[in-house]
């Protein structure tokens, strides 16, 4: 497999803040990422680097390119949705589509067409006439219809309710993963996309903290849950996290095994909510999980 | 690896194949279009103002053949003023409107799109930088210079139709006011003073202006206002001289006294005006301020590339 994106050593400051830190990153064609990470912790910034919308330190190729100095013929073969609604307001639908089809020459306007059919977007309409979801409804008819081998997402779904998340993910996934585009996303609402992520990659104040794929997460990670008579022994495992959940403790295990976990316990595997949970406590105090 | 096929599941499209040259784009033309959509003042002021004029004129034609009697009496030149007089005023009045249109626009350019945050959604786009400072400079050097250029003629046509068909109807004859007004002439000096002044003589002009647009957060007026303002004040606080402020207003009106000359009377009358390619395009001045523009444009890609 090729690598579409393969980072070493991103570093970015703004001012006295460090934005990225040392990133490496090699993601393989046909991928899902999820970059999963608390607040500022540097997840817009590193997905901006990469398509070459902020300048930073460090070696990038993407799709063979330099998203610094060849951004507009990267453009060609990778999409982008950021954080915040982008899509210009004063732009008319029909506008936009003529724009796009004008300077993008992997855009099939017919498809975009064929997706606005199915929502109650006009094409008369100006883009700040329509709602919040809608306009995402509307910059996802555009993304999809361009035929992209990477996709950056960076909270494409922040701020909208859960029926249009899942309506979201579900043209994403069904429509436009086809198992050869790479799909880079991050967000908050991971709960909703773990099932299609084929691989995490955690980071915490511009660090990367934990980086695997979901088969290793599957076989590494293991979650116990287990009676309060036998937490001792569970403990006695050395989990890296314990929270209680109706009286029950749940641990969280790097490396044990599954047999031995369950004779004390429901074993399962962790979902990646739980697992960053118990990393980033692991980050934040080492000592004082050893001292519990 | 691809197997299946990108269409929409469900929908019978034959496959691509997969020598088919992507369809032709053309960025910077709709890059242009682009700028167009979103600033229709650029078109709507001057026509509103050629509007607003054309009805003004339409009342002053009421006196219009009194005038021309009078005018008839008068010595060549003067008569000659006299008739010209409200011609030249719409140029005056469209080109103004047009200039102002002009540098707001410059000032906004680049500014604008990073205040509202949709440059995040153009450069997802295969559009260079260059292309875009460029469909944006072309704006101010292309696209107003002619629009200028076209509303001009159509605003002196409409008033030669209307006093024509007044004085005809009052029984004098138009000749006179043809003659005088020399629409063919006076259309191909505009276009002449167009290009040699509003495009080259200004052109390190709206270089700055988009360079501060690229630069500017907020404020854009005032950045690229005060520092001029500042290197001046200093210069004659320190020096007690006026060069900086000498060159800026040379930049102002050197252009068309290179272009034109003039003894007295309107510069853009093709009775009083000599045009002087020779002298403007020798003119050092010119040179070194296109050389400033060119390096003012690739500052401005510079810095929306780096800006993040």
């Amino acid at each position: 497999m090729a690598a579409c994106i393969e980072a070493h050593g991103l570093r970015k400051a703004y001012g006295a803040t460090t934005a990225l830190d040392g990133i490496d990153l090699r993601v393989e064609e046909g991928r899902i990422l999820g970059l999963i990470g608390p607040n500022g912790a540097g997840k817009t910034t590193a997905l901006k680097a990469i398509l070459g919308l902020t300048p930073c330190q460090g070696e990038l190729k993407v799709l063979g390119r330099n998203p610094w100095t060849e951004r507009d013929r990267l453009m060609r073969d990778a999409s982008f949705i950021a954080d915040v609604a982008v899509l210009p307001s004063w732009m008319r639908v029909s506008q936009l589509l003529d724009y796009v089809a004008g300077v993008h020459p992997r855009f099939d306007r017919p498809k975009a067409e064929g997706f606005l059919l199915k929502t109650t977007i006009r094409r008369r309409s100006k883009v700040k006439e329509l709602s919040k979801g809608m306009v995402t409804q509307l910059h996802l008819a555009l993304i999809m219809a361009i035929d992209a081998r990477l996709l950056v997402l960076d909270e494409p779904t922040l701020g909208l309710d859960l029926l249009y998340r899942k309506q979201f993910y579900d043209s994403l996934l069904g429509d436009y993963f086809d198992g050869s585009r790479t799909i880079v996303l991050a967000t908050h609402q991971v709960e909703e996309i773990e099932h299609v992520l084929t691989d995490v990659l955690f980071i915490d104040r511009g660090r990367p903290v934990l980086a695997l794929s979901m088969e290793d997460l599957e076989s590494r990670y293991l979650e116990a849950r287990v009676h309060p008579d036998q937490a001792p022994a569970a403990r006695a495992l050395q989990p890296m996290h314990e929270r209680q959940v109706f009286g029950r403790s749940v641990l969280l295990f790097d490396g044990v095994d599954r047999e031995q976990l369950a004779e004390l316990g429901e074993v399962r595997t962790p979902s990646i909510a739980d697992l960053f949970v118990a990393v980033m406590a692991a980050q934040a105090g080492p000592a004082a999980e050893a001292g519990r | 690896m691809n197997i299946r096929s990108n269409e929409l599941s469900g929908t019978l499209e034959t496959p691509k194949t997969a020598t088919a040259a992507p369809p032709a784009t053309r960025p910077l033309y709709w890059s242009v279009r682009r700028e167009l959509w979103e600033n229709r003042s650029i078109y709507v002021a001057p026509s509103a103002v050629a509007v607003l004029f054309l009805f003004g004129f339409l009342i002053s034609l009421i006196h219009l053949p009194a005038r021309m009697r009078a005018a008839m009496a008068l010595e060549p030149l003067r008569q000659h003023a006299s008739i010209v007089q409200p011609y030249n005023f719409a140029v005056l009045a469209i080109m103004a409107t047009t200039f102002l249109v002009g540098v707001l626009y410059c000032l906004d350019a680049l500014s604008g799109e990073r205040r509202d945050r949709s440059i995040l959604f153009w450069k997802s786009l295969p559009v260079s930088d260059r292309t875009t400072v460029l469909a944006k400079a072309s704006i101010v050097l292309v696209v107003i210079p002619l629009l200028t250029f076209v509303i001009v003629v159509a605003v002196q046509l409409v008033m030669l139709v209307l006093s024509s068909m007044v004085l005809l109807g009052s029984g004098l004859s138009a000749a006179t006011l043809w003659t005088q007004v020399s629409p063919f002439q006076t259309s191909l000096m505009l276009l002449y003073h167009l290009f040699m002044v509003h495009v080259l003589w200004y052109a390190p002009i709206y270089g700055w202006l988009l360079l501060v647009s690229a630069w500017a957060r907020r404020a854009a007026f005032l950045w690229a206002s005060l520092p001029l303002l500042a290197i001046g004040m200093v210069e004659k606080l320190a020096f007690n001289t006026t060069h900086f402020a000498a060159l800026l207003a040379y930049r102002v009106s050197g252009g068309a006294e290179a272009a034109l000359s003039t003894a007295r009377g309107f510069p853009l009358d093709p009775m009083t005006t000599h045009l002087t390619p020779a002298a403007f395009l020798s003119n050092p001045g010119l040179w070194v301020g296109l050389a400033i523009a060119a390096a003012f444009l690739a500052a401005a890609v510079r810095l929306r590339r780096n800006r993040g």
